[in-house]
């Protein structure tokens, strides 16, 4: 069911006008391992929001962090079941942002596509569900379903390049038919991924660039490392996410750092 | 030669040493002291290592307007850092905010900086904020205030339980408070004339190159600074400052006393990228803790006006600086 609707998220202190409710709602999902979650996938929503409230069309209605197949195989992916659970400790404290974890849940890994299309119908079964409840009620702007886009860094955009990574016909329907909304990162350069694809280009309309006005390059591969070699965490992610993985003793031995592959912790407790 | 991690390596063992484990029974023993079992646990990993390490305490001063998660990872960087030297042990962090006689643009009133700062540490069991410098009517040097909290530090050394494990905060009970009933055993512990912790100058590069600011410092100033405290300086660009170190002759004097430490993530929350961001109705969240983020909202103090406080006024120590070389 979306959430939030006719209510706008919007970054404290900004006056929401009447002029919102004449906005096409969007519904952001980003899908990666979160492995672990941090404060700068949590940024991303953040400035993707303000990005696309500034642009004076689009009211964002909510957010989805949608953590991916343990069948994806990356290396060092602690299993979905606690990626998810860090991620909903994460958003303990944001009321327009959930956890979805059907993608985590199926039996295989699938393309990023295939999740949109879900979500996509998921969207538009509660809009028909919403008026339905309200037969006398007009349709208006905030009743029809809201438009999914793919939140993602400027990283993600670079990776639609590398062969066999993504299907282009993939690519074409996810920026044709959904829509991308990419959040800037230190080394890379967006416009020009976008300048060098016959693809983006021809849809870069529907692709829009955030800039963080505030540079913040935690990644995730970093919080691993320093997980294991037993350095402080703390203020780079949650402190409910770094007391669970405390708890559950994950990440206490980095396999990058020792050419051992490892799915699975040994659930050692620190 | 300047110490500095260039390569973050794992942190040495707890128990490098032989162990000692406490064998005779000891004022921690008499069964009518109530004592946890923390202490036993620290008693444990003392070995002889352990107590020849020089214990520290991170000062770090600064406007804090506001503080941001950044201000907090360079406690976090620093103590790893310290203590992996094998020769250090952070039992405490104090963030000082500086007071509005420091007359810098945009500064908004202490008593909003301090609570923030004590807001953004509640979560820290090691972190604390000490409103003194604050409260304080004319600006005080930094010096001055390293100064403070190393007597200060002195002065408590005298009834301090000399394991002193990471001192907790004044908020939390300390059930090992009482000084020690029996001193004629041998044991692995220090005397009662232990050292106070040393305070060392916790902060980022800008601070350091701020030495270079005409009538910002004095050099004798500086050089108390680093003779008498230390730096513990947490940077992106190690080779930048060690460069920086390399041509000023006070610093490279004293380059023994400046850990540098070098800090991988990218981590550019500025204060003034904050300020600017809420005046553009920008999200801060995740830039900075939850309550912090909330406090702002809720009492409106950052907005266009605030950050023309103190317009035209020239900075305190300039100010200082140059009135003394008058007269």
């Amino acid at each position: 069911m979306a959430r939030a609707r006719g209510r706008v998220a919007t970054a404290g202190n900004v006056d929401v006008p009447d002029k919102m409710k004449n906005r096409i709602p969007v519904v952001l999902l980003a899908c990666g391992s979160f492995n672990p979650i941090t404060n700068m996938h949590l940024r991303l929503f953040e400035v993707a929001r303000d990005h696309l409230h500034k642009t004076g069309m689009y009211q964002v209605v909510e957010g989805i962090i949608s953590p991916v197949n343990d069948n994806y195989g990356k290396k060092d992916l602690v299993p979905s079941h606690h990626r998810v659970a860090m991620v909903r400790l994460a958003l303990q404290t944001s009321d327009w942002i959930r956890v979805d974890s059907w993608e985590s849940e199926q039996v295989q890994w699938m393309e990023t596509v295939k999740v949109l299309r879900h979500h996509q119908s998921q969207l538009l079964r509660s809009a028909a569900r919403m008026e339905g409840l309200d037969p006398d009620k007009p349709p208006s702007d905030l009743t029809a379903a809201p438009e999914l886009k793919l939140l993602c860094g400027a990283d993600i955009l670079k990776t639609f390049q590398t062969p066999n990574l993504w299907k282009d016909s993939h690519i074409q329907e996810i920026v044709e038919k959904f829509g991308l909304v990419c959040v800037s990162r230190a080394g890379h350069d967006p416009q020009g991924y976008i300048l060098g694809s016959p693809i983006l280009s021809k849809y870069r309309h529907n692709i829009h660039l955030a800039r963080e006005p505030v540079p913040n390059e935690i990644s995730a591969t970093y919080v691993r490392r320093a997980l294991s070699q037993g350095q402080s965490v703390k203020y780079l992610l949650p402190d409910a996410v770094i007391g669970y993985i405390k708890d559950h003793g994950l990440y206490m031995t980095d396999s990058s750092q020792k050419g051992r592959s490892t799915q699975r912790n040994k659930g050692k407790t620190s | 030669m300047v110490v500095c991690a260039c390569n973050p390596s794992a942190l040495e063992a707890e128990a490098g040493g032989s162990l000692q484990i406490q064998s005779q029974p000891g004022p921690h023993d008499d069964g009518a002291g109530v004592r946890g079992s923390h202490v036993d646990r620290q008693l444990l990993v003392h070995t002889m290592e352990e107590l020849e390490r020089t214990e520290v305490v991170l000062l770090a001063c600064g406007s804090f307007n506001p503080i941001t998660n950044m201000h907090l990872r360079l406690f976090e960087l620093a103590r790893d850092h310290m203590n992996s030297t094998g020769k250090y042990r952070v039992v405490k962090g104090i963030i000082s905010p500086v007071g509005d006689a420091y007359k810098k643009k945009g500064l908004i009133p202490a008593h909003h900086r301090v609570t923030m700062a004590e807001l953004a540490t509640k979560t820290s069991g090691w972190v604390e904020v000490d409103p003194w410098e604050s409260l304080q009517k004319e600006w005080v040097e930094t010096v001055k205030v390293l100064r403070h909290h190393q007597e200060r530090l002195e002065a408590g050394s005298c009834h301090q339980w000399q394991n002193s494990p990471e001192q907790e905060k004044p908020s939390r009970k300390r059930k090992w408070a009482e000084p020690r009933q029996n001193s004629t055993q041998k044991k692995p512990l220090q005397p009662n004339t232990k050292a106070a912790p040393q305070v060392k100058l916790l902060c980022g590069a800008d601070l350091l190159e701020s030495f270079g600011v005409p009538n910002l410092w004095k050099s004798e100033d500086i050089a108390r600074i680093l003779a008498d405290y230390g730096l513990v300086c947490v940077t992106r660009a190690g080779s930048d400052a060690q460069k920086f170190i390399y041509e000023s002759d006070v610093l490279w004097r004293h380059r023994h006393d400046i850990h540098l430490v070098n800090e991988w993530v990218t981590n550019d929350i500025s204060s003034t990228k904050i300020r600017r961001a809420l005046r553009r109705g920008q999200s801060i969240r995740y830039l900075v803790p939850d309550p912090v983020q909330e406090y702002i909202q809720e009492h409106g103090i950052y907005s266009a006006e605030s950050e023309d406080r103190n317009l035209g006024v020239v900075l305190a120590p300039l100010q200082r600086n140059i009135e003394e070389d008058a007269s």
